[in-house]
């Protein structure tokens, strides 16, 4: 049906509400300031450096908050008026163009630093990068590279379109405590922490990695890379705490905090990749694919990856233990084995407890437990080599490095916000994600409640997931919201228009429920019904 | 689930025709496929899927697209053996058990399902068949609205004519298009005939502090035509205010939508009647949803209830009774929502307005200083039983006030366990001691 005559291919949208006067004071403010970036980056002389780059960020982050300040004459409440006909928010011209200008960037920034003017073989930095020089100096006493430029725009953009969000979700506390966290997490510990602790490395035996500790394995895939391990143990005290809380990290402290509050507790709340898809993402949370064949290409897609991170880092380990058994205290066929053992244990718990919650997903779930379990026997059998699969766990690295790392959160995660949503990465690829939402699954309070039979099935909350979760198939059934790929944004919650959702932690008895009848019929009809669906 | 013993294999082939793809129409046809292999074939002139009703003015509002409204996917209805007709119904002749359709095509049936919804009302307004009046309730009424009405260039004002709950969504969808609105409203105060007084003036409020134009105590006198057949302006009975417009929207309430079967031998008043196990005078016809009206109203509700939730509970019966087991539909405690603008509404239980007030029933009202948070909780002066709730910007669990409202819990349990009963995000402010305090001191002052 063509409901939406107004929409051409245009970039100008006839039905755009006029800007006001501020907003284009602040679009004048910004673009002033993008504009000297980009005179930095075509090589521009600048005759004080620093005042200018100070110049350019103030002036950015000043015109997006008087244009954001626009909310401000709304009243409180949700705004999503015109979504689906602005260009940028609805896969029209402009989305295209935004994307394709992401997409190219981080071809560059991965592939092509140099045209950012990164210097090689000893030479000073020139362009782009050489203007952030005066404040990687500030901060870590360093020249600047590619990951500080970029590690400083994506903090600058979080604060921004966080600042915006914040705005836009003034009638709602959650959203604005779990905004102010994901800046606060992205501006302390992944910016300014790992900046300064770069500080203490002044002497060559003391080589801390770049180490954002919010960031876990396997998300943070290169944790166990030897040149990390061995800068981080090189690091005395420090580094040894670090490597521990890594560890830790992911095998006690974020099972304990997604048994309690599901993984929202990192995925919306902490996490760099989810902080960035919140925020500068939120335009485009609704244009995620809701249909039952994208969720299959999910599970498969995911699950894939953590299987592929699994072993790649497995062979990492084991190669590195194996060429000098005598720099680390455990020997390769401890580690061999203990890694079996943990995921025996995982996998046979699952297996006992859980089979009946988890139904056919079982035999995918023994598909991947086996595959890494041969690949560990490989490596055993294999004895001297570090092939496994016959391919060399430096190319198993590199491959993952390549595809993963770089194509796959970068280039196609973020380039690709304005055509397939702000999650594709979280929701299709990040290994992390897939961890704690196997977790949330199977063992965690958090769910997210419907109202009785208030339901009217009206599929906003379907439309604004960004996970693309038919929210709606849940709700107007009565049943609680259980699924590994939430990660609790509340948005659905949020846009409901009456008062069905609720994000709740709350005991695991009767979590996962499903009724015939809903809520507000015929008492004794539930009952009858009810009854009968726990005798089966 | 298994529930399938019922059928056995005489009926297994039974042919259930649905008239309908609405919310009442698609649930009976979902369960009776979840009880039953019987064939099932649901007919509709409006649209080739089911689509939520409730959710067309989010369409116009940009916020969806017009297939977000459709809750299942396309490929649903063949694969649950659910056959879905795009026609009209003209006649139904329930002799030879058969329909007539307006392409002159005929359907027989064993098992007929009446779930035809409403039309809007209109009162014999002289001008209200002129091009740019409609209502809104239809897919096709949305499509109009886009021509009608698609921007404030082509509509520099809109007029809305009845203050109900569809009359305040228009109002809102028009205002998302920063299309100038007069809502001309027949009582004095937003929907007070539903409402109590002190709801119903905060949500007035509310409806101003959005810039709509809103004239109470008004009729509609008559819409005036431009030489093209097409609206130029209406007059307002009390004061001969000729109001130019370029839209007008008619949302003085709906009724059933049954002209088709006036010819047969189904009998009808305001709509298709049945009993409470929602059967007609013909055996084997049934009537479920907005068409439907009660010989025997349920008490304190009326005979004709266009609800969703009530359309989709008659949908969850009817299929038990198809399928063997004879139900009557004999819904729990009375429970609603709206959305005013910006302010949630959720009901439970029963807060009469002042005209239906009956002498026993007590209203206790509490606000909250910046008016977009309030509730009214209605009790009996008599027992202290608890009588129903009305909560605006406060979210309730429809659970909790389901079981007190089966228990009959008295006013003093509702208002010390409130807090149970809350159904807000984490963090937002919580509202039930003040609430508590309030109800206290004026309990007190009472004494």
């Amino acid at each position: 049906m063509n409901q939406k005559p107004q929409h051409t291919m245009s970039i100008v949208n006839p039905n755009t509400v006029n800007l006001s006067l501020k907003q284009k004071l602040g679009l004048c403010v910004g673009v002033v300031g993008l504009f000297i970036l980009i005179l930095a980056g075509c090589n521009a002389s600048f005759p004080n450096k620093t005042l200018f780059l100070i110049l350019s960020l103030v002036l950015i982050t000043v015109g997006s908050m008087i244009f954001s300040n626009a909310y401000l004459k709304t009243s409180k409440g949700i705004k999503n008026d015109g979504i689906w006909f602005k260009s940028l928010t609805s896969r029209g011209t402009l989305a295209w163009l935004t994307g394709i200008l992401i997409t190219t960037f981080y071809i560059v920034l991965y592939f092509f630093p140099e045209y950012l003017g990164l210097g090689t073989n000893g030479n000073s930095n020139s362009g782009l990068i050489a203007f952030f020089d005066p404040l990687s100096k500030l901060l870590n006493g360093n020249p600047a590279s590619q990951w500080f430029v970029y590690g400083t725009l994506y903090t600058l953009v979080i604060l921004i379109f966080g600042y915006k969000f914040i705005l836009k979700y003034r009638h709602n506390r959650y959203q604005q405590l779990r905004t102010i966290s994901v800046m606060f997490f992205q501006l302390g510990f992944a910016f300014l922490i790992p900046e300064f602790m770069s500080r203490l490395n002044a002497s060559p035996n003391y080589n801390l990695p770049y180490y954002d500790l919010k960031s876990m394995w396997p998300l943070n895939y290169y944790l166990f890379d030897s040149w990390s391990i061995n800068g981080l143990l090189s690091s005395g005290n420090l580094g040894l705490a670090m490597l521990i809380f890594g560890i830790l990290s992911i095998f006690i402290i974020s099972p304990i905090l997604t048994y309690k509050y599901g993984k929202r507790w990192y995925c919306s709340w902490v996490c760099g990749c989810g902080g960035l898809a919140e925020t500068a993402g939120d335009p485009f949370r609704h244009l995620s694919s809701k249909k039952l064949s994208a969720w299959k290409i999910e599970r498969w897609l995911i699950h894939t990856v953590l299987v592929f991170s699994v072993i790649m880092t497995i062979a990492v380990i084991y190669s590195y233990l194996m060429k000098d058994p005598d720099t680390y205290w455990l020997s390769k066929n401890a580690f061999l084995l203990g890694t079996a053992i943990l995921l025996t244990i995982v996998f046979t718990i699952v297996m006992l407890f859980k089979r009946h919650e988890i139904g056919k997903d079982a035999s995918y779930g023994a598909i991947g437990y086996f595959v890494i379990i041969t690949s560990l026997i490989t490596l055993y059998v294999s004895g001297a080599s570090d092939h496994i699969f016959l391919i060399k766990s430096s190319t198993l690295r590199a491959a993952y490095g390549f595809y993963i790392g770089s194509i796959f959160s970068g280039v196609i995660g973020t380039g690709f916000y304005p055509i397939f949503g702000n999650r594709v990465w979280c929701r299709f690829g990040c290994p992390m994600a897939a961890i704690l939402g196997f977790q949330q699954r199977l063992f965690s309070k958090f769910r997210i409640t419907t109202n009785g039979g208030q339901c009217i099935s009206c599929g906003n909350c379907s439309t604004y997931c960004e996970m693309g979760i038919d929210v709606r198939a849940y709700a107007q059934k009565g049943e609680n919201i259980v699924r590994s790929s939430c990660v609790g944004c509340g948005i659905c919650s949020a846009v409901c228009p009456r008062g069905v959702l609720k994000l709740e932690n709350d005991s695991m008895h009767g979590r996962i429920n499903s009724n015939d009848i809903l809520l507000g019929n015929n008492m004794d009809l539930i009952d009858l019904l009810n009854n009968q669906q726990n005798n089966d | 689930m298994r529930l399938r013993p019922t059928c056995n294999k005489t009926t297994l082939m039974e042919h259930i025709v649905i008239i309908g793809n609405g919310i009442s129409g698609i649930t009976a046809a979902r369960h009776i496929r979840k009880l039953s292999n019987k064939k099932i074939t649901v007919i509709s002139a409006e649209s080739e899927y089911f689509f939520s009703r409730t959710a067309l003015m989010y369409v116009y509002m940009g916020h969806m697209t017009f297939e977000h409204t459709q809750p299942y996917e396309n490929w649903f209805w063949k694969k649950n053996n659910i056959n879905l007709i795009k026609a009209f119904v003209k006649a139904v002749d329930t002799k030879t058990k058969t329909l007539h359709f307006s392409n002159k095509a005929q359907l027989n049936y064993d098992k007929l399902i009446i779930a035809s919804g409403s039309k809007p009302n209109k009162f014999g307004w002289p001008g209200q068949d002129l091009k740019g009046v409609q209502g809104l309730y239809s897919k096709q009424d949305l499509e109009n609205l886009e021509v009608y009405a698609p921007n404030n260039k082509v509509c520099k004002r809109a007029v809305i004519v009845g203050g109900g709950l569809i009359g305040i969504e228009l109002a809102e969808m028009l205002n998302s298009r920063n299309i100038p609105v007069t809502f001309i409203v027949r009582e004095s105060s937003f929907w007070n005939n539903v409402l109590p007084e002190n709801d119903s003036q905060l949500i007035t409020k509310h409806i101003k502090s959005h810039h709509i134009d809103l004239r109470l105590s008004s009729n509609l006198e008559e819409i005036i035509s431009d030489n093209n057949g097409r609206v130029q302006s209406v007059i307002i009975k009390e004061t001969g205010e000729e109001i130019p417009c370029d839209f007008v929207g008619l949302t003085a309430g709906v009724s059933p939508s049954i002209d088709f079967l006036k010819p047969s031998n189904i009998k009808t008043n305001k709509g298709v009647l049945v009993n409470r196990f929602l059967e007609t005078n013909i055996s084997n016809v049934y009537a479920i949803g907005d068409c439907a009206e009660l010989l025997e109203p349920l008490e304190n509700r009326r005979s004709i209830e266009a609800v969703w939730y009530t359309g989709r509970m008659m949908g969850e019966v009817i299929a038990q009774t198809i399928c063997g087991k004879r139900n009557a539909y004999d819904p729990g405690p009375w429970f609603n929502s709206a959305k005013f603008f910006d302010i949630e509404y959720q009901t439970y239980g029963w807060v009469n307005a002042k005209k239906n007030k009956p002498e026993h029933e007590y209203q206790f009202h509490w606000s909250h200083h910046d008016n977009t948070k309030w509730v009214t909780i209605a009790y009996n002066l008599h027992t202290n039983t608890f009588l129903g709730i009305n909560t605006f910007g406060i979210r309730m669990r429809h659970e909790t006030f389901n079981n007190w409202l089966i228990e009959k819990r008295d006013i003093a349990f509702v208002i010390n366990h409130l807090h149970e009963a809350n159904f807000d995000p984490e963090f937002f402010a919580t509202y039930h001691k003040e609430i508590q305090k309030a109800f206290h001191n004026q309990f007190q002052s009472q004494i």
